[in-house]
């Protein structure tokens, strides 16, 4: 693996804490705070254990951290934060931002985000991460006076460009399409997977309603009651074995949740060539519309319509002294974009090497990460058919003995 | 004794073979309505032959449980399917009623046939026997319909105007039984509906969650295998789950259904053996009062303290044999659902541990094909 933070600290979300305080507006609210913990990584020698420093953040501070990563690291596909809000929600769960099981999978959420980073090669070197994960006091002043709000590219000159670039690199096409593909697959997957979670959770409930009655029933049987008591209380055992069952499979939900965001992430990356070819396309066009005016205005003659050329028409030629200074103008003008148009040709260049060479580790990571998902899918399958198949087997033996 | 027969499971015994189907649509100017075969083998010798086949409609077996009914008021009458569904989602003659009253039609006709007493009923014989007109005149004869009603309204008056005095202990232990039980197997009606229900719900979100996986695989060259074998693993359990389904709709809900419906007979018998007793109750107390004919009255009671007697023992020896039948059946349907269940199970886990398998043999040989040079 490359030379990461995570070989130097170790980094963990602990804990999670309900507060309250006072906002930009003097309201009051209640938020979440989550506890940082950072140790250095030392080789375990006699028991020598670094100490391990700690400071509280709220969500709304990852979202700062990100953003900056995001403006300042635009040729990466940047991790991205677990979900603001509870979407995707069954009816048990409660789309509440406050409810402890949502709270507990968000702070999973955030410590794999700061993992995520930690180990990215470029990410990891940023000081303003490493501030993030270690200084408490001032972390928000340091971010806000790297003034990356004003180098972000406005949302509407992206969407211009989307629309008007001309030659985009074929590739970065594609990986656009390929991500609103993984965006509408997987939202469509966990709207279903919620749906399937909601009725199984129905077909478990039910049965517990079994337990009840075998039990009142039972007291009117004489040989069969002791056979319908204990497997009444086996269907409650199997009624209630569906609430850890579903808790664990939100695991597996966040998991795809996780690539779900991450498609947005790359769709960053594409908007960004796509407004650096944009550039790139207009600053050409520009260079080659001057040295044709140059052009003109050195042999005199028109080709192409210009209100300049109409006005000089009407209202008389320029004098040569006149023409000769706008030549010059145009001629530095000239020089100046055609410096402008190679740097700009050698930044693009170098954005779709760096950025491609990101996507590719991006793409073996979530290959990786999702095949690993599916197996541990197979895995919660695989227990909860074993659970199922023991209270049966103990069931069947009680209603035999009936 | 004759309860220790389990005629049901002991077809080495049975001489009376009944079947019910094929179901067949009849049309007419006044109305339409179904008639089902009924086939009879026998090798009994007070039936003319063999084999008898004949085609009956549910008033038929409505004639049918009548006559019993009236012929044996104090035996338990297996029931009848309803006549008409309330639920409002099956329609009268849509596939899956005319089945389940099929049915419930044949369970019928081998229940009676399996009864000691019931099965050498005259008109169960002329019921499986008689040809269609031969069927109508009979009908025509003997005490109608009214006669029956006449009866019930009787026992539900005599009920209402204070009921027996002196029930014996054992009716009364039965009457508090069957309280209790209509209680809770029409409880156990509606959670066994309910669990259809869920299930079939789950199957129908199942059918669709599986395929995404697939459709997803189109976009992902390197997790092909993976979702295609995720999206292959659900479509099993998918199945697995109808089958699970059909085991609950043709195994638990029919026979739950069935003891519902024979709670009701249950509380009806029991009135009528208590309205028998009534009779005999206002006759004695008659005696008392009245002054004439005294030995009329005395010659009457002797005769009601025979049917009293013939009544509480015809009942008590069917209840016995109904609880222990109760206690086969519904041990044998909830000992298939539970192996309906364990089967589901079964077949799920084979299929995720298959998946499993072959995922965790991809990882050990890419991790073989790391270490070649």
């Amino acid at each position: 693996m490359e030379d990461c933070l995570l070989k130097k600290i170790e980094i963990s979300v602990s804990e999670a804490e309900k507060r309250t305080g006072r906002n930009a507006v003097n309201m009051q609210e209640t938020y979440t705070a989550y506890l940082i913990e950072t140790r250095a990584v030392e080789s375990q020698t006699e028991g020598q254990c670094s100490p391990v420093d700690s400071l509280w953040r709220r969500y709304s501070e990852f979202e700062l951290l990100r953003n900056y990563l995001l403006v300042t690291f635009p040729h990466i596909v940047v991790p991205p934060l677990p979900e603001k809000r509870a979407e995707f929600v069954w009816h048990k769960l409660s789309a509440d931002n406050m409810d402890p099981d949502f709270v507990e999978r968000r702070r999973i959420g955030l410590e794999n985000f700061l993992l995520r980073v930690a180990s990215h090669p470029i990410l990891c070197q940023d000081k303003i991460f490493y501030s993030f994960l270690t200084q408490e006091g001032g972390w928000k002043e340091m971010v806000n006076e790297t003034g990356f709000q004003l180098k972000a590219d406005s949302r509407l000159k992206a969407l211009s460009a989307t629309f008007r670039v001309k030659n985009p690199d074929k590739r970065f096409t594609e990986l656009k399409h390929y991500s609103d593909e993984l965006q509408s697959v997987i939202s469509h997957l966990l709207r279903v997977r919620a749906r399937v979670a909601d009725r199984l959770y129905g077909v478990y409930k039910v049965h517990g309603n079994y337990g009840r009655v075998f039990s009142e029933w039972s007291a009117i049987e004489k040989e069969m009651g002791d056979g319908l008591q204990s497997a009444g209380h086996h269907m409650d055992v199997y009624s209630s074995s569906i609430d850890d069952i579903l808790e664990e499979e939100e695991h597996y939900a966040d998991q795809l949740k996780e690539y779900l965001f991450y498609a947005e992430a790359l769709r960053a990356v594409c908007r960004k060539h796509e407004l650096m070819q944009y550039d790139l396309e207009m600053a050409a066009q520009d260079l080659t519309s001057k040295k044709q005016q140059c052009e003109e205005l050195a042999t005199g003659t028109v080709r192409t319509f210009s209100l300049k050329g109409m006005t000089s028409k009407l209202f008389g030629q320029e004098t040569p002294e006149q023409r000769e200074a706008k030549i010059k103008v145009l001629e530095e003008q000239i020089h100046e974009g055609e410096e402008q148009l190679k740097s700009k040709n050698l930044e693009g260049r170098d954005f779709v090497k760096t950025a491609w060479a990101d996507i590719e580790r991006f793409k073996e990571q979530k290959n990786r990460d999702l095949k690993e998902a599916l197996i541990s899918y197979a895995v919660m399958q695989i227990s909860m058919c074993k659970k199922g198949i023991q209270v049966w087997t103990n069931a069947k033996e009680c209603f035999s003995k009936m | 004794m004759i309860n220790h027969y389990k005629f049901e499971d002991e077809p080495g015994l049975r001489d009376l073979f009944i079947t019910v189907d094929d179901p067949e649509s009849h049309v007419t100017a006044i109305e339409t309505f179904i008639t089902y075969r009924v086939a009879t083998k026998t090798s009994r010798s007070e039936f003319d032959s063999s084999e008898y086949e004949v085609r009956r409609r549910y008033q038929d077996f409505l004639w049918l449980k009548s006559r019993l009914e009236e012929a044996h008021p104090t035996l338990i009458i297996p029931p009848l399917p309803e006549k008409f569904i309330m639920k409002g989602m099956v329609e009268r003659f849509s596939e899956e009623f005319i089945e389940t009253r099929r049915r419930a039609l044949q369970k019928f006709l081998s229940r009676i046939a399996d009864h000691p007493t019931l099965t050498f009923n005259e008109d169960f014989k002329i019921f499986l026997t008689a040809q269609a007109w031969e069927l109508s005149s009979h009908k025509k004869q003997g005490p109608g319909l009214f006669s029956r009603m006449g009866q019930t309204v009787r026992a539900v008056a005599s009920s209402v105007r204070g009921g027996v005095k002196n029930r014996p202990e054992i009716f009364m232990e039965m009457n508090d039984y069957m309280e209790i039980f209509t209680q809770k197997i029409n409880l156990l009606d509606k959670i066994s509906h309910r669990i259809y229900k869920e299930e079939r719900d789950y199957f129908h979100e199942m059918k669709e969650y599986g395929p995404i996986h697939t459709l997803w695989s189109a976009s992902e060259e390197d997790l092909v295998d993976s979702l295609k074998g995720v999206a292959n693993c659900i479509d099993k359990c998918c199945k697995a789950t109808e089958k699970r389904m059909t085991g609950l709709s043709e195994n638990l809900l029919p026979v739950i259904h069935e003891y519902v419906l024979y709670s009701d007979i249950l509380m009806g018998v029991l009135k009528r053996r208590d309205q028998i007793q009534t009779e005999l109750e206002s006759k004695v107390d008659a005696l008392s009062t009245k002054k004439a004919e005294k030995d009329l009255l005395r010659e009457e009671i002797g005769k009601l303290e025979d049917k009293v007697e013939c009544a509480n023992n015809a009942l008590k020896a069917d209840w016995d044999r109904w609880k222990q039948n109760m206690q086969y059946d519904m041990k044998s349907a909830f000992t298939n659902v539970a192996e309906s269940n364990l089967q589901y199970y079964e077949q799920c886990l084979a299929s995720w541990e298959s998946f499993l398998t072959s995922q965790t043999v991809d990882l050990h040989l890419e991790e073989d094909s790391e270490d070649r040079p």
